[in-house]
């Protein structure tokens, strides 16, 4: 079975994210970035089929330099090769499908695996852009896998249930919490890690459609109100909670 | 297109704020010291961070009120390859950098002093005896099961009458036809009681020698010493050798002298010296953390001038001795280390703990004393460690004796 995953690098989940000085971007400066924690799923599911079937795990980033630094995370976990699709520039959501899509078409990959969504940004795109752009089968948000006689049953949630896709290989997957539980790297993946060579392959240059205009902090939220305090302040509560908040 | 920022850095602003509130931890690099290290350090030390985080943090109370070491963990750090970690893979190690090791294992002491003790004993005295001591068929019978935590190793040096003058030892080896005879007893060994093999330094013909005692052997019992204020989620033993008869082939060949023990001991004092710097952060985390949510007199704790002065010398002595250890790291690394340089980060780092450990304790008031908190447990826990494996008074007589040329403890 030959897998690719795709990976992102994004910030740590307990950074403190601030708007750069050009409001259209957020300030990486003093930022701790790691492996999108969706990508996790997505690595270790690559890593188990592999395990389990046979074959091999290419991790795949789009972006500039520091996209390596998820590339190595992937490859200290097992990942045996690793593809980085070089982009200054960067580009929009279209853009990075189309660059990646032109990497992977080549490839004979049987499965793409891709974590549901890049907590960064939170666009949960490339992964199905990529599938179609290469005219592949897609389930997103995939908490059950499972690969027999080359067709993959994938389960994902739905509101009050469970839909089960059956799909013919190649095809795409995106992965939800709950996959897997990833493994750690261990201290000889990572000294291993080093010894991989990461292909560098240079993006493919598509036009970007959309465009970042404006970030800006959500609104701070009103202050709290205490109306009192134990049983005494219970009917002027429940009172504001059917009449201003509406709630009740 | 107007893009309001999105949900998910709304979500990280949230946890982060949440964050605050509970005990996500932050690691001190007021110096950024992260740009000196390589990438793979500091991959190592990230992986053990978010380990200690997942599976020592949420458990180690409990360990610690009932006096238990979590042996469920053993398994789990064996796979992570945290047992002879600076070794050549042949034995099972994955040769990483001394500063690599060093960051391993200040994160495990972040977790508990107890966690980051049987590492210790296990890869710096046990696995570095045989390793720098042991013949070939030693090392390849025993290394690489200690390697992946099928064994456990103790190590036996102290004796009840013999702490920082451990030349005097009583433990006696004797030859006989099929080998050794041990007589004497050890104390205060980590480990001992469920060790798997212990090295054991015992005087042949006057001169101190090592041997691998297995467990089981006729003569050899290791019982626990309970009822300890400190390092309460580890084991500590006593050995007792009877009569203890053990084949010839468990002298450790090559170690002739106090100087071989006393290597080992070096190994492991340079872990202490990371290892304390862990249990510091982890302090410092927790007070700085308390101080800012903390209100009294309608304004938090942190805005008190005298909680700032304690904040700020608190982070200024971690930041030194992160320095020590990282400088230290490289010496060893290129073989210029002397004993007395480990010395001096030993007695510094250990003490600056304990005094980091003790402030923390004090700025959460009567909170530090519960389990709720974590400073209170490290400050115990470094008690230990300021004296174990070389008492504060010794490290600085070796300092003062290579300074001078003088030995004032003789």
């Amino acid at each position: 079975m030959n897998i690719a995953v795709l990976v992102k690098l994004v910030p740590d989940s307990t950074a403190v994210v601030k708007i750069g000085d050009d409001r259209r971007y957020i300030s990486t400066a003093d930022l701790n970035f790691v492996l999108n924690p969706y990508d996790e799923y997505a690595v270790e599911e690559g890593l188990k089929i592999k395990e389990k079937e046979g074959g091999d795990v290419t991790v795949v980033s789009f972006g500039d330099d520091t996209a390596q630094k998820a590339l190595r995370t992937a490859l200290a976990m097992g990942a045996g090769a690793a593809v980085h699709i070089k982009s200054s520039g960067g580009s929009d959501m279209l853009g990075t499908a189309k660059s990646i899509a032109s990497v992977l078409k080549d490839r004979g990959f049987d499965l793409i695996v891709a974590g549901k969504v890049a907590i960064d940004d939170d666009c949960g795109a490339i992964g199905p852009m990529v599938a179609e752009l290469m005219d592949i089968p897609h389930v997103t948000a995939v908490h059950t896998l499972s690969l027999v006689d080359g067709k993959l049953t994938a389960e994902r949630d739905i509101e009050g249930g469970v839909e089960v896709f059956e799909s013919t290989l190649p095809a795409l997957i995106t992965a939800e919490k709950g996959l897997n539980d990833p493994r750690y790297a261990t201290l000889k993946g990572i000294m291993m890690s080093k010894k991989k060579k990461i292909e560098v392959v240079e993006a493919e240059s598509f036009e970007s459609k959309t465009e970042v205009i404006k970030m800006s902090y959500p609104p701070s939220r009103p202050p709290g109100k205490i109306v009192g305090e134990g049983v005494e302040a219970v009917p002027e509560l429940v009172k504001l909670l059917k009449e201003e908040a509406k709630v009740l | 297109m107007i893009l309001i920022v999105s949900n998910s850095i709304r979500d990280l602003q949230q946890t982060t704020k949440l964050a605050k509130m509970t005990d996500k931890y932050t690691a001190l690099d007021y110096y950024k010291l992260d740009d000196l290290l390589t990438e793979e350090e500091r991959m190592i030390r990230d992986m053990v961070r978010s380990w200690v985080d997942e599976k020592v943090i949420p458990i180690i109370g409990k360990a610690v009120d009932e006096g238990r070491f979590p042996k469920e963990l053993i398994t789990e750090m064996a796979e992570l390859g945290l047992y002879g970690a600076t070794l050549p893979e042949k034995y099972g190690g994955a040769g990483v950098s001394q500063i690599a090791y060093g960051l391993m294992l200040q994160e495990l002491e972040r977790g508990d002093s107890g966690i980051r003790s049987f590492a210790s004993v296990q890869s710096s005295l046990a696995m570095f005896a045989i390793y720098r001591f042991g013949s070939e068929e030693q090392k390849m019978k025993y290394l690489p099961k200690l390697a992946a935590g099928e064994m456990i190793g103790c190590f036996g040096l102290t004796g009840p009458n013999h702490g920082s003058d451990p030349g005097g030892m009583n433990t006696s080896a004797k030859k006989d036809a099929d080998g050794y005879i041990l007589n004497g007893a050890k104390m205060w060994i980590t480990n001992g009681t469920f060790a798997d093999i212990a090295i054991v330094w015992a005087k042949l013909d006057g001169v101190i020698r090592g041997f691998i005692v297995e467990a089981g052997t006729p003569g050899y019992s290791a019982p626990e010493m309970k009822k300890k204020w400190s390092l309460r989620a580890s084991v500590t033993s006593e050995l007792v050798f009877d009569d203890c008869r053990i084949p010839a082939d468990s002298l450790l060949p090559e170690a002739k002298g106090l100087s071989a023990p006393l290597t080992c001991l070096n190994q492991a004092r340079y872990g202490i010296a990371w290892g304390v710097v862990g249990a510091a952060m982890a302090c410092f985390d927790e007070a700085n953390q308390y101080a800012q949510t903390r209100t009294q007199f309608d304004k938090p704790l942190a805005s008190f001038q005298m909680i700032q002065e304690k904040l700020a010398v608190m982070a200024t002595e971690i930041t030194k001795a992160q320095l020590l250890v990282y400088r230290l790291g490289q010496l060893k690394q290129e073989g210029k280390l002397t004993h007395q340089m480990v010395s001096m980060a030993k007695y510094n780092n250990c003490r600056e703990a304990l005094n980091v450990a003790r402030q923390a304790r004090d700025i959460l008031g009567a909170a530090g004393i519960t389990y709720e908190f974590h400073s209170g447990r490290h400050m115990l826990n470094l008690e230990s460690v300021y004296t174990y494996e070389g008492t504060d008074s010794i490290h600085k007589l070796l300092v003062g004796a290579d300074l001078t040329g003088i030995e004032a403890f003789r």
